[in-house]
C-alpha cells in the first residue's frame, strides 16, 4: 500500500515559487488498476516522480507498506518495489534490449525470459533483442521496450508516465491491449498510469483526477468516469471540471 | 606448446581472448623474441631479415582462414619497434587478430611500437582486430605507438576493429589509409583512458578510387584526469564518401580535444564528420537507478555499453 501525506512539490521559476503540486494526500491500496488524470500542467507527471523518488517533495511524507520511504533515493525506492516508466524513453548508445532488460531483471536472465517481456507488449522478440536502444528504434517501439523493463522487474508498484505520449495511433491500441492484458494478469502488481485517453481510464479500478497540483476528483471507475467522460476526450471535460470548481 | 608465464598469458586472454593456440597461422611474441610461429598452406609468416619483424603473405584466394600476431611484454624497461607487413593476395577473405598487451611492474617504461602495413588485393575482404591492454603495478609507463597502414586495391574493403580500454598510460596511434576503386574501409575505434594517461589517435584516409568509401567511427572515454586528442580526417578525391564520428563521454577533469576533418577534392565526393563530447546524460543514469542500479553501477553499465 502507497499512502502519501501532504505532498507538495514546489519550484523556483524565475525568482517566483510555483507550486506545482500542493499538499495531496492520496492511500493507493494493493493490486489496484489506479489512472491519474487531468489536464497539462496539474501537477501529475511531478506527482509520478516524487513517488519513484526522481523529484524530491519538498512537503510531506512517502509511505510504502508502511515503511517511510521519503528520504530514500531513486535506486533504493526501485530496490523496494517501485518501477517507473518514462514519458520520453530514454536512449542509450550502445546497451541494447537484451542489456537492459538484464539490468531491469536483476540478474542474468536467459534471452528466452526476455523475450518473453517483449512478447508481453506485442514486440517479436528476436526482432529486437540485440538492437541498440537508441535513436533507430521508433517512438512506439522505444515506448513498449520502456514498458517492458518494469515489466522484467519484480515491482510491488508500477509507474508509468503518459505511456501514450509521441506514438502513432496503430501503436496506441496496441497499447491498450498490453495494459488491458497486465490489467488482467492479476499479478499482484499496483499499477499507476497517467493518462488522458478514455480506453485507459476506462480499464482503471479507480480514477484520480489531479488539477492545479491538487486532487479534484478521486473515486471509482464507475463513479467518476461519466462525470469526465461524454465528449470526445477527456481532458476538455478535465478542463471543464477544474473550471466549473468541482 | 608456447612458452610463456603466466602473466604473458593473462596478457594474452585480454588482447587476443585466446586461452590456447589458435588454429591457423600464428605468430606469438613475448618479450621482443618470437616464442611460436605457423605457417598454413596458404599463409606464410617469414621473419624479416633488415628489422625486426614479419612478413606475412596471404595466397590468392584464401577464404575463412586466420592469422594471430599477438606481442606480450612483461619485463620492465622493454622498448622495441616491430614492422609487420601484410601481403592480402586478390580474392582473399581472412580474419587478423593483432594487439599488445603490456605488463610492467617495474620502474622503467616499457614500450611496444607496431608498425603494420597492409598491401590488400582486388576483391578481398580482411577484417583486422587490433587490441591494446596494460596491467601492472609499476611506475614505469606502459607505452604503445602503433601505425597501421592500409593500401586497399579496387573492390577490396576491410573492417577494423581498434580496442584500447585499460592500462595503456600513453598512446599515439596513427591509421593511414590509401583507397582504390569500389574498396572499402569501416574503423570502429574504442578507446578509454584513466588515471593521468594521454592518447593521440591520428587518422588520415585518403579516398583515391571512384566508388571508394570509409567509415571511420571513435568512441571514446575519458575518465580521471586523462587526456584524448583524436584527429580525423578523411580526404575525398575522386566520386567517393566518408564519413568520420568521434562520440566522446568526458567524465571527471578528463580532457578531449576532437578535430574531425574533412578535404573534397573532387566535386562529387560526399563527406560528412560529426563529433560531439558530453557527460553522461542525467536522464540515462535516473533510467538505470530506477531499474535499481546505483549511481556508479549505472555508469559503468553506460560506458560498457557506449564502449562495446
Amino acid at each position: 500500500m502507497l499512502e502519501l501525506k501532504n505532498i507538495s512539490f514546489g519550484a523556483d521559476n524565475d525568482g517566483t515559487k510555483v507550486e506545482i503540486v500542493r499538499g495531496i494526500t492520496l492511500t493507493i491500496p494493493d493490486n489496484k488498476f489506479v489512472v491519474i488524470t487531468g489536464p497539462n500542467g496539474g501537477g501529475k507527471s511531478t506527482l509520478a516522480k516524487i513517488i519513484a523518488g526522481i523529484v524530491k517533495n519538498t512537503e510531506g511524507s512517502i509511505i510504502l507498506d508502511g515503511e517511510d520511504i521519503t528520504d530514500k533515493n531513486i535506486t533504493e525506492r526501485a530496490k523496494l518495489g517501485i518501477g517507473f516508466a518514462f514519458q520520453q524513453p530514454v536512449k542509450f548508445k550502445g546497451l541494447t534490449v537484451l542489456d537492459l532488460l538484464r539490468i531491469a531483471a536483476g540478474k542474468p536472465i536467459k534471452i528466452a525470459e526476455a523475450c518473453e517481456y517483449l512478447s508481453e507488449v506485442g514486440l517479436c522478440a528476436k526482432d529486437y533483442i540485440n538492437r541498440e536502444v537508441n535513436g533507430s528504434l521508433s517512438g512506439g517501439e522505444l515506448k513498449r521496450i520502456e514498458i517492458a523493463t518494469v515489466l522484467a522487474r519484480d515491482v510491488k508498484l508500477a509507474l508509468f508516465d503518459e505511456p501514450e505520449a509521441g506514438i502513432d495511433l496503430w501503436s496506441f491500441s496496441n497499447l491498450v491491449r498490453i495494459f488491458e492484458n497486465m490489467r488482467a494478469a492479476e499479478s499482484g502488481r499496483t499499477i499507476v498510469v497517467i493518462s488522458h485517453q478514455e480506453r485507459i481510464l476506462n480499464i482503471a479500478d479507480e480514477i484520480i483526477v489531479l488539477a492545479d497540483g491538487k486532487i479534484v476528483k478521486q473515486g471509482a471507475k464507475d463513479e467518476i468516469l461519466p462525470e469526465i467522460i461524454g465528449t470526445k476526450y477527456a481532458t476538455d471535460v478535465c478542463h471543464k471540471v477544474t473550471e466549473s470548481g468541482v | 606448446m608456447l612458452k610463456m608465464d603466466p602473466i604473458q598469458l593473462n596478457l594474452l586472454k585480454e588482447i587476443a581472448e585466446l586461452h590456447e593456440v589458435p588454429e591457423g597461422a600464428y605468430n606469438f611474441r613475448a618479450n621482443g623474441q618470437s616464442v611460436g610461429r605457423q605457417s598454413t598452406e596458404n599463409i606464410e609468416i617469414t621473419p624479416k631479415s633488415d628489422v625486426s619483424g614479419i612478413d606475412i603473405r596471404i595466397k590468392p584466394g584464401t577464404k575463412n582462414e586466420s592469422v594471430h600476431i599477438p606481442v606480450v611484454l612483461s619485463e620492465s624497461g622493454l622498448k622495441e619497434t616491430v614492422y609487420n607487413d601484410f601481403y592480402v593476395g586478390d580474392d582473399c577473405d581472412v580474419l587478423i587478430v593483432a594487439g599488445c598487451g603490456i605488463d610492467n611492474c617495474g620502474k622503467q617504461d616499457s614500450e611496444h611500437d607496431g608498425i603494420h602495413r597492409f598491401f590488400i588485393g582486388k576483391n578481398s575482404r580482411v577484417r583486422y582486430v587490433e587490441k591494446h591492454y596494460g596491467s601492472g603495478e609499476g611506475t614505469g609507463k606502459r607505452i604503445l605507438d602503433p601505425v597501421t597502414e592500409v593500401h586497399m586495391e579496387d573492390g577490396s574493403s576491410m573492417e577494423m576493429e581498434m580496442v584500447q580500454i585499460k592500462g595503456v598510460d600513453s598512446t599515439r596511434r596513427t591509421t593511414i589509409g590509401e583507397l582504390g576503386k569500389d574498396a572499402k574501409l569501416v574503423v570502429h575505434e574504442r578507446l578509454m583512458t584513466h588515471g593521468v594517461q594521454q592518447a593521440y589517435s591520428v587518422y588520415k584516409i585518403d579516398l583515391n578510387g571512384e566508388g571508394s568509401s570509409a567509415d571511420v567511427v571513435s568512441r571514446s572515454v575519458a575518465r580521471d584526469e586523462s587526456y584524448q586528442k583524436l584527429d580525423m580526417c578523411i580526404v575525398g578525391k575522386a566520386p567517393c564518401s566518408g564519413h568520420t564520428e568521434c562520440d566522446s563521454i568526458i567524465m571527471d577533469n578528463g580532457r578531449i580535444l576532437a578535430v574531425p576533418s574533412l578535404e573534397a577534392d573532387n566535386v562529387d565526393a560526399q563527406l560528412v564528420h560529426e563529433a560531439a563530447i558530453g557527460k553522461i546524460a542525467g536522464e540515462q543514469l535516473v533510467k538505470l537507478m530506477t531499474l535499481g542500479l546505483t549511481e556508479s553501477e549505472a555508469e559503468e553499465q553506460i560506458i560498457n555499453g557506449f564502449l562495446k
